[in-house]
């Protein structure tokens, strides 16, 4: 998965890529401890008990629950898909472990093989790249890497559960502060059922040394998968974390339903990357991911910055919008994405950027590119409230069609309550053309490595802010998603 | 080299090339030209395996292999280079990283080995020297923003890069300053030895003084209708395509 590479193999990397399938969709063969199917009080008694959680816990969940009971699954996105059965799903399965861990050694062999066929080393001296690793296998986290080191400088990185035995005081202030239960449907279900994802606290003015990252994968059958994730940089800290996913292939549609917070104190910046490669389904639509999540980033702190980076290429249906309020002033917030969809992919996909704080910024940069009969759809919302003197906002939407089936749609929204603030907004649709294909091929390039690398050019300037072992996966990605879309 | 033998293309019901010979052999350098509209480029794409023309007539030989029955990526790798009269863009991609995947994706149809970054930039170096190429078009996008001289400095720069056996320059001297053709052809020249050859389209002898051809055709409604040495090309410069109408409409009465 993260490999150290140099920029001149990229393209080498590419045309490998393009001659492998959807290559992690295999199934690891490890008993897992699950729960019942189905959803109710005691689903959420059972994963509490399970995690041997803490009575505060359980009453967040129960909630949670009573609320999810009361709304509504939303319909407003472009998106068509059969009603899900939330009866039908299990929400707790985690691979048996006979006993706690005490070191990364101890870790099953066989899940062991499983990130490692990922391309995930979770031997610490194995690392090159200095990245941090937490792996979340179904539901419940596996192992994190690096932890010693990075506490030295007094970070916090760990599994959600950990967090909730050993960091209360934290969870308790910070759990639900910028994605609160009520918030929507997704928020809420998951709220009631999250079984793991990770927790990240920077301290007072520390820059964490190393790329920080969550590597989720859905393994067990007829599982739902409820990661939470929630990161707290505190004044002047600085943390670049990424997220990657997985999924092995099967008929039924599968549910992902995750919840991702951040807050920046002042002078505090997050960033945030993901590679999202859940199973799309396969060429007839059947299988496949339902990608339900909501995340969002708070800038509390005035002159602090979020920015989420995200290439969507997998999934059945994406329904994602990474938001930032922008609350302290002059504080700054980014959304870059590349989303693909090929067959019958269908995501409805974009940003939030809620002004608030006076002289806040935001940058958004969306590049869509559709293929086969998919949909694409971005949706985006900029809001200047009535305070936010001098709020600038700059959003370009570009999307690239691949065939004549497709669709790409564009949904900006904008509300200006305050006439100081300059909204900016621009979007293009080109499609990949017959005399750039022609063009490659008469250079010795066939139709495949062309199309990748027509792509990765359209896709570059949001490429460019994935950290460099990233991009290369990412570009990978977009070649493997893309396959058989011409010719 | 090349064998061209009463080829006839076309677009839907349109036929554009009505039965072209033509031989090649290794070493020599052929002029084609002609009126606009009288089916210069049609040749080159139907040569370089442009999929929107339909052959419906005449084979093509090129190194004792069927060329039509080729991919243009084969054709490609096979030494066939088409120096584009309009040659596209591609944002985001950067010159060098295409120049890059061409030039390793025709060495593996080769059966060579990739070139790695080092060998790569070396190459590079030399073929830019060479043309006289400027290293900061090279980061740039492909083509895009690139002045109409600009693009086609980079085509010659890319066949320089390719070093095909048969380049096929189509109007590479349009939009060229004086300075450019000669750099352009000088560059051509240098590349030139006895297993290529070079097919070039132009409208102008400004091109030819430098980069002078064996043999000059004349087409005209896709027919190649006049062959000659290189006089023939001063002769159109001089008289205009009216002589050689006059002198077919002749032929024709008889
Ligand atoms: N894709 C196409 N669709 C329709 N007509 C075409 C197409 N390509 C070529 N033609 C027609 O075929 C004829 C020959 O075109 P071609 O481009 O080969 O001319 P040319 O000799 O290269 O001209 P010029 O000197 O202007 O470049 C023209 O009448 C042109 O309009
Ligand atoms: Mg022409």
């Amino acid at each position: 998965m993260l490999k150290v590479n140099v920029m001149e193999e990229k393209y080498s990397d590419i045309e490998q890529a393009i001659l492998s399938e959807y290559k992690y969709g295999f199934v690891t063969d490890i008993e897992a401890d699950e729960a019942p199917k189905g959803l109710d009080e005691n689903t959420i008694r059972f994963i509490s008990a399970k995690k041997n959680e803490p009575e505060w816990m359980l009453q967040y969940r129960l909630k949670a629950y009573h609320q999810w009971l009361k709304m509504e699954e939303p319909s407003w996105a472009n998106l068509k898909y059969d009603p899900i059965d939330y009866q039908d799903i299990i929400y707790y399965s985690a691979p048996k472990q006979k006993k706690k861990l005490n070191s990364l050694d101890e870790i099953d062999p066989e899940l062991r093989r499983t990130f490692e066929k990922l391309g995930i080393s979770l031997d610490e001296q194995k690392r090159l790249s200095g990245v941090a690793v937490d792996a979340v296998i179904d539901s419940v986290s596996i192992a994190t890497t690096f932890k010693a080191q990075l506490a030295e400088q007094g970070i916090i990185f760990c599994s959600m559960s950990e967090a909730i035995q050993e960091h209360p005081e934290l969870i308790k202030k910070y759990l639900g502060s910028v994605v609160p239960v009520t918030d929507n449907y997704f928020a809420a279900l998951n709220a009631a059922v999250f079984s793991d994802g990770s927790f990240v606290y920077i301290p007072k003015g520390v820059r964490c040394p190393m790329e920080l990252s969550t590597y989720f994968r859905i393994n067990a059958e007829n599982t739902g998968q409820f990661e939470r994730t929630l990161i707290v940089a505190d004044e002047g800290s600085y943390v670049s974390y990424l997220e990657g996913c997985t999924a092995p292939m099967r008929d039924e549609n599968q549910l992902h339903a995750a919840v991702v917070e951040l807050i920046a104190q002042d002078h505090a910046e997050i960033k945030y990357s993901t590679v999202q490669n859940w199973y799309p389904g396969d060429k007839d639509g059947k299988g496949g991911i339902y990608n339900f999540v909501t995340k969002r980033g708070i800038c509390q702190g005035s002159h602090s910055k979020i920015s989420w980076t995200q290439v969507e290429t997998g999934s059945a249906i994406t329904w994602k919008y990474p938001s930032v309020i922008l609350k302290g002033d002059h504080s700054v917030g980014e959304f870059y994405s590349v989303a693909v969809t090929n067959n019958h992919q269908q995501a409805d996909t974009g940003t939030k950027m809620q002004h608030i704080g006076k002289h806040t910024r935001s940058r958004i940069v969306s590049k869509g590119i559709s293929a086969g009969f998919s949909n694409n759809s971005y949706r985006g919302l900029v809001h200047v409230s009535k305070n936010a003197t001098n709020a600038r906002n700059y959003s370009q939407c570009d999307s690239l069609l691949i065939g004549d089936k497709c669709g790409a749609h564009t949904f900006p929204y904008i509300e200006a309550k305050n006439n100081t603030s300059v909204v900016e907004h621009e979007a293009t649709t080109s499609k990949v053309g017959e005399d750039q294909i022609f063009y490659c091929n008469q250079r010795g390039i066939d139709t495949e490595t062309a199309v990748a690398l027509i792509i990765n050019g359209f896709a570059k300037e949001v490429m460019n802010q994935l950290p460099m072992e990233f991009a290369i996966e990412a570009q990978k990605l977009l070649a493997i998603s893309l396959e058989g879309s011409v010719g | 080299m090349l064998r061209i033998d009463n080829l006839q293309a076309g677009i839907e019901e349109k036929q554009i090339l009505k039965g072209i010979n033509l031989d090649i052999k290794p070493g020599e350098v052929h002029a084609i030209m002609g009126p606009n509209g009288s089916g210069k480029s049609t040749l080159a794409s139907v040569l370089a395996g442009r999929q929107d023309y339909e052959v419906t007539g005449g084979s093509v030989t090129f190194e004792g292999k069927d060329l039509l029955e080729l991919s243009p990526e084969e054709r490609a790798g096979e030494g066939v280079f088409l120096s584009f009269q309009y040659p596209v863009e591609i944002p985001g991609l950067s010159t060098t990283n295409f120049i890059k995947t061409a030039v390793n994706e025709v060495r593996k149809y080769r059966g060579q080995e990739q070139l790695d970054a080092v060998s790569f930039l070396k190459l590079m170096k030399e073929k830019m020297a060479l043309m006289e190429m400027d290293q900061a078009m090279l980061s740039r996008s492909l083509n895009e923003g690139f002045s109409g001289g600009e693009k086609k400095r980079n085509e010659i720069f890319q066949m320089a890069m390719l070093q095909p056996k048969l380049a096929i320059l189509d109007e590479t001297d349009s939009g060229l300053d004086i300075d450019a053709i000669r750099i352009v052809a000088n560059g051509v020249n240098k590349l030139r030895n006895e297993n290529n050859a070079v097919l070039v389209i132009t409208h102008y002898q400004r091109l030819l003084d430098y980069l002078v051809p064996d043999f000059v055709h004349v087409l005209y409604k896709g027919r190649i209708v006049k062959s000659g040495t290189k006089e023939l090309a001063l002769e159109l410069e001089k008289k205009g395509y009216d002589f050689i109408k006059n002198e077919i409409g002749v032929e024709e009465d008889v």
